[in-house]
This record gives C-alpha cells, structure tokens and sequence, in this order.
C-alpha cells in the first residue's frame, strides 16, 4: 500500500508553496476563466458581431439618409459619428456578460469562492481578478470592432491609438460596478433590474444620436450617466476632437471603477466570511 | 453558558502551548453570529485545544454541535469572535494566506469548479498555492493516479459519482502537500465500499506523517480513524480523550440491546434494572450497560422476559455521546 512513491506523493512539504503577489494572484484568476473559455471561443463571437450589426443597419443604412454633422466643431459622416458609440457600447455590454450572472453563479451556485479562499487567494484576489476578466472580455470585443472601424475608413485620427485604453478603462469600470450590484442580487430574477438600466444606457448615451438632442435638465442628467463619458471619450479620441474637457470623462470612469472594487472587496467579506 | 463573551484572560496563552510541535492552539475559541439586529447565536462556546504533529483528530458531535464553525475558524475563513487561535503558531487574522498556504481543506460540501474538467480542477487549485506550472503539472497526475481517476482526467465534474467527486475533493486538498488537512464530514453520503476506500486513503495519508483533523458524527469512522476526539455538544466540549479511553471512561465493556414491543420499554427497564451498571431507554430498544452481555440477556430469560430482539455488542462512542448528553448522535 504505502510505496515509498506514495508516501513521498502524500508527505508534508509546501516548501515550494509561494506567497502570490496582487499582480500574480490576479493574472491567476484571469487565467481560470481563461481556461473555462478556452475551447467556448464561439462564444466570443456573438459579442463582437453585435455592435458590427449595429453599425452596419443603423450607422451605415440609416446613416444614408442622414446628412454630415458637427463634432467638436469638426463635420463627420453619420457612421463616423456612430460607431465609437458602438465601440464604449461593446466594452459595457461584454464587460456586463461575465461580472453579472456569471459572478453570480459562482458566488450563490457553485461556491467557487469559497473554494478559493481555502488556498492562499483573498477576497481582495478574487475582487481584482473578476473585475478583471470581465474588463478584458468587454475590451477584446472593443478591440476587434476598432480594427473594423480602421478598416471601413471610420477612424479620423491618431488619437484613436488611445481608444484602447479607453476602452479598457470602460471595462473596467462597468465589470466593477456591476458585479459590486451583483452581490446584493438574491436570485436569478433580480437581475431584470439590470437589464432596465442597461438597455436605456445602450440606447440613450448619446450612442445614436448627439447630445444636443436632449434639452436642459435632461441633457444634464445624460451628461452624469457613465456610458455616456465612455462614449464621449471614444468618439473624441477616434474623430480627433480631444480636448482638456475629455479628462473629466477619464476620472469619472476610474472613480467608478475604483469605488465599485472597493465595494466588491468588502460585500465578498461580508458574505464569504461568516 | 453566560450570554456575554467572556473576557480574554486566555489572551496570549495560546501563544504557549504544552507542546512544542502543536499545530492547532485554541484557547477559549468562541464563534457568535450576529444577524443584523436580531438575537445572535453562539456557534461555538469558548473552547480549549491543542493538536500536534502527525496526530489524526476528530471532532465528533451531532449536526449543530459548532464542528463546522470550528474547522472554518481553523481555516483560516471564519473570524473568531473571541479567545485564541494559532495555526503553526500564526494568527488566522493576520497571517491568514500563509496559514492557508500550508492547508489541506476539504470542505463538507464538494465545491469543485463545475467548468474545469477533472485535471484542470486540481492543475487551476495548485496554482491558487502559487505553485509552479510544471510542478503542479505532475503533482496533479500524480494525485489522479491516488484518487484512482486517472482514466478521468477530462471528464467534466458533473459526470462523476458522488464517491468520486469526493476522491477529487480530497485529491485537490492534497497538491499544496499540506502539513494539515482538514476534513469536514468527509464519508457523509458516501455508500459503504467508497467510504472503505477513501478511510484506507486517510490512513495512507496519516502514515505519510501528515496531521488530520476531521469532524464526522459517524462514531465507526471517528474510532477508526482519530488517536484523539473531542465530543461535542452546542458549541463546547464535553469529553476529550483517545477513542478507547473515553469509552473506558464513560462506558462499560458491554452493552446489551433488548428489543420489546412498542411503548413497554420505560416499564421493562424497571424489572431489568439491576441486571447492568445503567439502563437507557431508547424509543425503539433498551441498552443495558454491562461488562457481561450474554449474562445480562441469560438472566433477562431467567426473569421470564421475551424481548423480539437481542443484540451484545462492544461499547461504542455512541453510548458515550449518549452518556454525556443523554440524546443520540444522529437524530
């Protein structure tokens, strides 16, 4: 029974146990979903085909019955004008795939949290590696639909190098925020209440159409909204219209995604350890 | 048992243990939880322990006994409310990640990942320890072959039988090579031949020299597999001691099981009384604690009683639950 093999298999010695630094620790979390997606990247698809369906029907189709128009100052074509909007739309929408019902399921279904906090991982790990894979995933489908953009002629400037960025920066803050909301979800049903806010957000951030549509108190409120900063910010950078004013759009969305993993970490606490 | 947590003057003590290879100190360990603003409730009630290298230790107590509470305390994953806990003379609440990192943790519920296959659950779990790839790489193969799953290897979870997942389970808790394992509950739905198969893994692990700590209200396995036990009953300890001492010590040798018909059981044990050390009356039988079983039913028969059933058995850790709490292990 007990081989000399088996006993060295089964005796102590976690010599080569080595702490995890934030970074390290993380990148292992990226690296499990990683694995779970590695053979489902069909599934990748559907989130990057979307927005280009969008873009193809309402940017291009509709977009021929529209005339050219102002941004910044600066005259673009109703597509050009279109398809940033698409672009921050695909990092909130993919950001909002895995850190909503996924992190849910993980958190109430399979208690795969809870298996991680039997190894060195702590909540604070676990908080930065979500919110991290679903920035990643929002902002991968962001970057193929840039390579689009650049190849139907809808990028108007070097600055657009910083869309990405950009949109990473969206991810970010969209993964955080709602996977901090995702822990006070109870069931499978509660999640209506984000479908609610997200469609309007989709459609309503200046994604279709210019702010100046809206008038007075409502334009204002639209200005507060956080896609509507990941909009602004992306249709800035790729029609060229970058200004000092595009900062105020980069701060709000790294408070919002600093803020939202503060309040992961300390929710993951709260409910894993009891 | 008072409502207020009592004051830390066991504070520190723990960082003195009686021996010097202790791998687990508590002293006064209390664990309440507190709901909101409702009433709290004590899981656990202030106790003492110690477990040293290489020792298998169980917790035995009925479900609700605060065994749970107290191996996720150990754990590194449940803060203690109050009293003193050392991991290798580390402090859970500071040293929280080290702890773990020498930790075998095999919890009572299986919780493997559902979206990794059997290799990737222990190859992905190996490197939580920061291990390194071609490390836990062959470490994982290794355990497989343990857990006999080999032939598993890219099965997904959902696939495997209850045994087997369990196998799992405890493979995984094993790829850091801990210095301690924790086992909650760990045959509890397990059907009889993959209980056998995963005490003799136990045992193997325990000549290995690696500690274990487990909790199980299966008095066959904790007399099976633990060279110590604490009895627990609503969050304290009530007994403490290697399995056949505690039931030298609050058992007889024997003890004679009487079956009569329903509801004459109180007004047989009176006529049978003086026959053992002590009767208890159970619902369905009489126990009769002796040191001579046969004698105890020869002069049952004598006294012109016909019990339906008969039954001489060994004492177990169950008639010293029993004894100490007055009610049975698993109710």
């Amino acid at each position: 029974m007990s081989t000399p093999a088996s006993t060295q298999l089964l005796a102590s010695n976690t010599t080569e146990v080595r702490p995890l630094t934030r970074v390290a620790a993380t990148r292992l979390l990226v690296l499990r979903n990683y694995i779970v997606y590695r053979d489902a990247w069909k599934l990748f698809l559907t989130g990057f085909l979307e927005p280009l369906f969008y873009l193809l029907s309402i940017g291009i189709g509709v977009g021929a019955l529209v005339d050219s128009f102002a941004v910044g100052g600066k005259e673009v074509s109703y597509a050009t004008f279109v398809a940033p909007g698409m672009l921050a739309a695909s990092a909130f929408n993919g950001a909002l795939l895995d850190s909503t019902f996924n992190v849910f399921f993980k958190l109430k279904y399979v208690k795969l949290y809870d298996q991680m906090l039997a190894t060195p991982l702590s909540t604070g790990d676990i908080a930065r590696g979500e919110i991290a894979w679903g920035q990643l995933r929002g902002s991968s489908y962001a970057a193929m639909f840039l390579l689009v953009m650049l190849a139907m002629g809808l990028i108007e400037s070097w600055w657009a190098v910083l869309a990405l960025p950009a949109v990473l920066l969206i991810g970010f803050a969209f993964s955080a925020v709602c996977m901090a909301a995702t822990t006070w979800m109870r069931n499978f049903q509660d999640f209506d209440k984000i479908t609610l806010v997200q469609l309007p957000l989709f459609l309503f951030s200046a994604t279709f159409f210019p702010i100046d549509t809206y008038a007075g108190p409502v334009r204002w409120i639209v200005e507060c909204t956080p896609l509507y900063r990941g909009v602004v910010l992306c249709r800035e950078l790729t029609t060229g219209t970058v200004s000092e004013a595009s900062l105020v759009s980069v701060v709000y969305l790294l408070v919002m995604g600093v803020v939202g993993l503060m309040v992961v970490r300390r929710r993951l606490d709260t409910l894993l350890l009891t | 048992m008072s409502d207020t947590l009592p004051d830390s003057t066991a504070a520190d003590a723990a960082e003195t243990p009686l021996h010097d290879d202790a791998q687990i100190v508590a002293r006064g360990l209390w664990k309440r939880f507190q709901q909101g603003s409702g009433p709290s409730f004590d899981a656990v009630k202030g106790i003492d322990l110690e477990v040293r290298k290489g020792e298998a230790f169980g917790f035995l107590g009925p479900n609700g006994a605060g065994k749970s509470s107290t191996m996720r305390m150990i754990a590194g994953v449940s803060p203690v409310s109050d009293g003193e806990l050392r991991i290798f003379g580390m402090d859970p609440a500071v040293d929280g990640p080290t702890i773990r990192g020498r930790l075998g943790v095999c919890p009572q519920e299986d919780n493997l990942d559902q979206e990794l296959n059997v290799f990737d659950n222990l190859y992905v779990y190996g490197r939580y320890f920061g291990l390194p790839k071609q490390v836990v790489r062959e470490r994982a193969g290794e355990l497989l072959e343990f857990a006999k799953l080999t032939e598993k290897s890219k099965a997904r979870v959902d696939e495997l039988s209850g045994g087997m997942k369990r196998r799992l389970t405890i493979a995984r808790s094993l790829i850091n090579k801990p210095d301690l394992l924790l086992l909650d509950e760990p045959t509890t739905g397990l059907d009889p031949q993959a209980r056998h198969l995963l005490w003799d893994q136990l045992f193997r692990l325990k000549h290995a020299g690696v500690t274990l700590v487990l909790s199980t209200h299966y008095m066959d396995e904790a007399e099976q597999l633990c060279d110590r036990l604490v009895v627990m009953d609503k969050g304290v300890i009530v007994a403490e001691g290697a399995p056949l001492e505690l039931i030298r010590a609050h058992s007889t040798r024997e003890v004679a099981e009487l079956r009569f018909g329903a509801g004459e059981h109180a007004a047989h044990a009176e006529l049978l009384g003086d026959l053992g050390e002590r009767v208890e009356v159970l619902p369905d039988r009489l126990l009769v604690y002796t040191e001579d079983g046969e004698e105890v039913l020869a002069r049952t028969h004598e006294r012109g009683l016909q019990p339906l059933a008969t039954l001489v058995r060994r004492s177990s850790l169950e008639d010293v639950f029993l004894r100490l709490t007055g009610r049975t292990l698993v109710d």
